[in-house]
């Protein structure tokens, strides 16, 4: 992965490019998917990232080849910060058997254990001991690689958060918890779910390093992953990451969102990740605008080759599903 | 003894393999409660055999996650009650891994576990919940009632890549048995004739095996010749088995610790009918537990689940009703 070069706040170009791709493909992704469910295309549950690209973009920067990650509900953008293949994530929303789950899982279950990825979950909470598990599977076989879970604002409150962070803690496991506090539990408000809204001191309580991070500046989310990552490798894991963010719309696709303050929305949308990862690409490198509207443009041809792909792509068949099920 | 087959089968697996480990409620140093783990810690170290707080959704959820990340762990839950703690991570991840990730991702998980009534320990500490799992498509459901088949389906379980609700007995911990010396492995779906005989066919598992021979025995003394078999594992299924037994006797009596309804059971009756209707001489008989927690009172204790008075009975009336067609006829 690229690195930060030496002097603090000087990144490399290639670095800040990287970021910027990374935040703004998964706005595209998010934004062009939305069309194709309203025409039809996709079905079932689809839970945008929109808003929130920040936190995958910063945290997957800081990661390296060997690592893993688990994922939530709302797991697009995860799987692309990833590095995951944008055709075969396409693939899998219109449920062609060239997806990443063969059409198997749909939007809230892509995984690919082959790169690490324990893959997104339909159960809010349900990936925290996921993560924690494969912390544990490496300290076993002696790796020193770093499980990150993303969860988020709604799974603090669930069992599962307390089950299985401290027993990362006790266990001292190269784990970081990153808690996406977006501030909506479906439609609930964060104050209406705890009494404590600031997250980051629930890992306080049981002894875990705890940081709370403005999750719409994916610099800062990467300055904080990096540390988090390092204190992991000393053996001295885990960490738990607050990162303080918005959706920029409901629940999924059919929620209107008209819960969300209209205030807070402007706020959040003034403080847009993607816009603050290309104004730091601009501003820090010497790229030109010419240059940048070229890396949009090559984004949205990569989208559209993955849904031409998509569409050109067959099924499972009846037969195999039968054979498959035959042996479960 | 059936506790120290179950060591063997992990302490030969740990040594086999280095992904191998077990977690659980006092396994480590105080070597578990049924003593099952005893002597591991100083064998493999605390990196492999380690004790969790009490947090079965955490652990049962690590285990699972360890899993689909390549390790090949053990949780051992107390009680199979204290396992509906986890249940979303049995029922909702380690069940559903494969199916959702197209089949490249597998959950080489097992859960040691212990059910059943014995010693007046009530209501919550003494079900038989294995239909839960059995239910559940993606879980292997095992009931060793031998030391040996708990051996050697322990060791099987944990070189296969599903995960497996493997489901000991309190009361067959201190039981007796030959284990073949040796590298002894049983794979899954082979169920075990325990019994040779000709008049009826007694199907039970774990903990009824015992009580159904007994009342093997005491039929034989009235000239009843009963067939005993053990299906060993729930998931997969030994159908063929089972109904080259029934086709051989034309009567079924199915045996089942928990209680009756929507129990195994009822859907083993459902298999035979199924497939071997016309060769059955009287309806399948089913005896179960009554569909009521179980009670501390140890009389009552006894009176929710089958005895062997209850065996003797039932298969009595799958021959008595031979003789009324007869009779009719």
């Amino acid at each position: 992965m690229a690195k930060k070069s030496s002097a603090s706040n000087a990144y490399s170009r290639e670095f800040l490019e990287k970021i910027f791709r990374t935040a703004h493909k998964i706005r595209v992704f998010e934004t062009e998917g939305i069309k194709l469910y309203r025409q039809g295309l996709i079905r079932g549950y689809f839970h945008p990232y929109l808003g929130q690209e920040g936190i995958a973009t910063g945290v997957c920067a800081a990661l390296s080849e060997g690592d893993y990650i688990a994922s939530t509900h709302r797991g697009h953008g995860h799987c692309i910060a990833w590095g995951a293949d944008v055709k075969k994530m396409v693939a899998e929303l219109l449920q062609k058997d060239t997806g990443y789950c063969k059409g198997y899982g749909g939007s809230m279950h892509i995984a690919d254990i082959s790169v690490g990825n324990l893959g997104a979950n339909g159960i809010v909470g349900a990936g925290t001991p996921l993560g924690v598990g494969a912390a544990l599977a490496n300290q076993i076989r002696g790796s020193d690689a770093v499980t990150v879970t993303f969860s988020t604002d709604g799974a603090t409150n669930n069992g599962t958060f307390l089950e299985s962070l401290n027993l990362a803690a006790i266990w001292n496991l190269n784990y970081v918890l990153v808690v996406e506090n977006n501030q909506y539990a479906v439609s609930t408000p964060i104050e209406e779910s705890t009494r404590e809204p600031d997250l980051y001191k629930r890992g306080l309580g049981i002894g875990v390093e705890s940081h709370q991070v403005d999750g719409n500046d994916p610099l800062a989310v990467y300055e904080i992953m990096r540390q988090a990552v390092e204190t992991c490798r000393k053996g001295k894991g885990p960490v738990l990451i607050e990162a303080k963010t918005f959706r920029h719309m409901g629940h999924h696709v059919n929620d209107p969102g008209k819960y969300m303050p209209e205030d807070r929305l402007t706020y959040y949308k003034q403080r847009d990740p993607v816009d603050r990862a290309r104004k730091a690409l601009k501003d820090m490198s010497d790229i030109s605008d010419g240059e940048i509207d070229a890396i949009e443009a090559e984004i949205a041809a990569e989208f559209e080759a993955a849904v031409e792909f998509s569409k050109n792509s067959g099924e499972v068949s009846i037969e195999d599903f039968r054979a498959f099920a035959a042996d479960y | 003894m059936y506790r120290e087959a179950l060591r063997e089968a992990i302490d030969e697996e740990m040594a086999r393999n280095d992904l191998v480990f077990i977690i659980g409620e006092g396994i480590a140093e105080r070597g578990g409660s049924y003593k099952v783990t005893e002597g591991l810690l100083d064998k493999y170290g605390s990196l492999r055999v380690r004790d969790t707080p009490i947090a079965e959704a955490g652990m049962i959820g690590v285990g699972v996650g360890a899993a689909i990340a390549g390790a090949r762990p053990i949780v051992e839950i107390l009680y199979v009650d204290f396992a509906m703690l986890g249940m979303d991570m049995i029922v909702n991840q380690a069940a559903k891994f494969r199916l959702m990730t197209g089949g490249d991702g597998r959950v080489p998980f097992v859960m040691r576990t212990q059910g059943g009534t014995g010693g007046g320990v009530a209501a919550q500490h003494s079900q038989s919940l294995e239909a839960l799992f059995y239910h559940i498509p993606g879980l292997k459901v095992v009931m060793p009632s031998t030391p040996a088949d708990a051996k050697g389906l322990l060791k099987y379980a944990m070189r296969q890549d599903d995960p497996v609700m493997f489901l000991e007995h309190k009361h067959l911990y201190m039981t007796k048995g030959m284990v073949p010396d040796g590298e002894h492995i049983i794979e899954f779906g082979k169920g075990d004739i325990k019994r040779s005989g000709t008049d009826v066919t007694l199907i039970a598992w774990s903990n009824m095996i015992p009580r159904s021979l007994e009342a093997a025995a005491e039929l034989a003394e009235q000239g009843i010749s009963v067939e005993v078999i053990d299906p060993r594992t729930l998931v997969p299924l030994d159908r063929e088995m089972i109904l080259q037994s029934v086709s051989k006797t034309k009567r079924a009596v199915i045996v089942q610790e928990a209680n009756r309804r929507g129990g195994i059971a009822s859907d083993i009756a459902s298999i035979i009918q199924e497939e071997a209707f016309w060769d059955l001489d009287a309806p399948v008989e089913i005896v179960a537990g009554l569909d009521i927690p179980v009670p501390f009172n140890l009389t009552l204790e006894a009176a929710s689940v089958p005895q062997k008075p209850d065996i003797v009975a039932a298969v009595k009336r799958c021959i008595h009703q031979d003789n009324y067609s007869a009779a009719a006829e």
